[in-house]
């Protein structure tokens, strides 16, 4: 092929040169020639097409039934063959239902009704005319819809449009920290349940733990004493857990304002990673590093559970912690930081 | 008589003296081996430790010295116990076929017996936790719901909420708790093995302990409560055979869709 130049959209189609460099156009071949499907020709397979839709259209029918009887008939699943079979039967029955009336119409389309070819040509953008076409299309729906002719539908609607988006400005009405109440807002995220002399309990049983029980290479999951008679214990818990861990005190390297921050190599951290929140709980007794499960950032526990790896981007919050006249395990004071992930106020 | 020497040639009859035969031996090798179990439970004999230290040079003293004191290639097993030999050798991750990220289970090397042996022999360099108790290992008594709870809290973050294990750091992982012996799971809580935290009796009693090795064997024996698990690994597998297979589904449904009929 010579080189191209740019067809105008009048003259469209590819243009060439020709052997003896005049400008040479194609020849538009059209359409291809239609060709008549064997429904079109064959009464037989017409037939035939019709049987096969009217079958998907009833496996769709025997699989809602097939949802009914796993809704009824297995009932209330007393064993877990019982709920595996009504899971199945719902599953399969709901997939059948759907498929069914799906794959049926799409062989119906493709097979019983008309298949005339459509073209439509390009054509140049018109803006004065294709803005009177879209106004014909907007002004039709109008007209049919008859929302000038019925004031009361036409009211109600804006009535409900106006409405809906409420909800959900409501909820999320914490997030404009431009209030008075913004205050409150960041000191919830800054404090915890920890303070002076809080016992250090046992996650979910809320027993208290004795320094004696901690063996080295142990780990314990922590909730503050008093926990489960909050009265939001799950909001008070997804801010307070700690993981209790105990190493033998020489391989932790401790800063001098964290001296006596543990006891006996007894040492409690946050268990909310500071990436988005999710419970850093994965111990490698050896290796001494806190691994979270979601996105793995990894903390050295030995360097006061400095990020080593992963997106989170500061170190878990240590809990001081030391033990009471009893020999139970209890907390200095609350976290020194806000626990969690970093957020505007943090500072 | 002569129906009955007809019916002895009953193409059947060489099937049904072997069942019989075979439920004999099975049924007398499993009342023979639960008490060889009763017996491990047992204190150990002078004899036992003897025997132990002989296999410990053979086969334990290249890595562990001499004295079980511990060298470059292996830690000190004074004072482990014997729940840590046990579980290490009974599960033949010991001894180790290869230095690596963390010991592997293979096939058991030793037979019960000196499993035991060795047993002795560490057990009686100091003092370390023992081999469990028959009690608590009895699923029977044991009750699954406070068991799922303690597990949830302690083991689902490594071992994955369904016990199919989940991978740690540079190629450490928690393997997946499925088929593992009653004895063999308390022995790891109780002893930490490999980079497992610790989970003495006084943080998860004994009983407590039963509870989540019969909450393990219940859920195992339970199977999924619907369609394929594909392996309880959640997103991970979940969202490879949504994209592959589902996306292929789609995938030729729209081929199918704008295909020209015949």
């Amino acid at each position: 092929m010579g080189d191209h130049s740019h067809g105008s959209p009048q003259e469209s189609g590819t243009v060439a040169k020709a052997q003896d460099g005049s400008l040479d156009k194609i020849q538009d071949p059209g359409l291809p020639p239609h060709r008549a499907r064997l429904t079109d020709t064959d009464p037989r397979a017409a037939k035939r097409a019709e049987r096969q839709v009217a079958i998907l259209f009833a496996i769709s029918m025997i699989g809602t039934v097939l949802f009914f009887v796993g809704y009824f008939a297995v009932g209330h699943p007393e064993s877990i063959a019982e709920i595996r079979l009504q899971n199945m039967l719902l599953g399969v029955g709901t997939a059948f239902a759907m498929l069914g009336i799906g794959v049926g119409i799409v062989h119906w389309a493709r097979t019983l009704m008309p298949d005339h070819e459509i073209a439509e040509s390009r054509h140049e953008v018109r803006t004065e005319e294709d803005r009177q076409d879209a106004e014909a299309i907007i002004n039709t729906i109008v007209d049919e819809s008859g929302i000038n002719r019925r004031p009361l539908i036409r009211n109600t609607l804006i009535g409900a449009l106006a409405l809906a988006p409420l909800p959900g400005v409501f909820i999320l009405r914490d997030l404009d920290l431009t209030k008075e109440s913004a205050g409150q807002i960041v000191d919830r995220l800054r404090h915890t349940m920890w303070d002076k002399g809080v016992r250090l309990t046992r996650d979910p049983s809320g027993t208290p733990i004795k320094a004696s029980d901690v063996q080295i290479g142990s780990a314990f999951h922590v909730i503050p004493d008093g926990l489960n008679d909050t009265e939001d214990p799950l909001n008070e818990k997804a801010k307070a857990v700690v993981l209790l861990m105990r190493l033998d005190p020489e391989d932790l390297s401790v800063s001098p304002e964290r001296e006596d921050w543990h006891y006996n190599g007894i040492v409690a951290y946050s268990k909310i990673c500071t990436h988005v929140g999710c419970p850093v709980a994965l111990y490698e007794q050896h290796t001494h590093h806190l691994l979270c499960p979601c996105h793995q950032s990894t903390f050295d526990l030995t360097q006061e559970c400095k990020v080593i790896f992963g997106p989170a981007a500061h170190a878990l919050p240590q809990l001081p912690i030391t033990v009471d006249d009893e020999g139970f395990l209890v907390a200095q004071s609350d976290f020194h930081e806000p626990v969690g992930p970093g957020y505007w106020e943090r500072g | 008589m002569k129906a009955l020497s007809q019916k002895r040639r009953h193409p059947l009859a060489a099937v049904a003296l072997l069942l019989m035969g075979l439920l004999v031996t099975g049924g007398l090798y499993a009342a023979a081996s639960s008490v060889n179990e009763a017996q491990a439970a047992s204190a150990y004999s002078a004899s036992d430790v003897e025997e132990g230290d002989k296999l410990f040079l053979a086969n334990c003293a290249t890595c562990h010295g001499m004295n079980a004191e511990g060298t470059e290639a292996g830690p000190s097993l004074i004072g482990v116990g014997a729940a840590s030999v046990d579980f290490q050798v009974g599960t033949g991750r010991m001894p180790m076929q290869m230095q690596g990220p963390q010991a592997q289970v293979k096939p058991v090397q030793f037979d019960d017996d000196q499993i035991r042996q060795l047993s002795a022999y560490v057990a009686s360099l100091g003092a370390g936790p023992a081999v469990p108790e028959a009690e608590y290992l009895d699923t029977t008594l044991g009750n699954s719901g406070k068991g799922g709870e303690i597990f949830r809290v302690n083991c689902a973050m490594c071992h994955n909420a369904a016990a199919a294990g989940g991978a740690l750091t540079r190629g450490k992982f928690a393997p997946s708790l499925e088929g593992v012996d009653e004895k063999h799971i308390y022995e790891a809580m109780v002893i930490g093995p490999q980079n497992m935290p610790v989970f003495n009796d006084s943080n998860i009693s004994p009983e407590d302990k039963r509870d989540v090795i019969t909450f393990l064997k219940e859920i195992e024996a339970q199977g999924s409560p619907g369609g394929a698990k594909l392996g309880s690994l959640g997103p991970v597998s979940e969202g490879l055979f949504v994209w592959t297979a589902g996306l292929g589904i789609i995938i030729a449904f729209t081929i199918w869709l704008t295909s020209r009929p015949s």
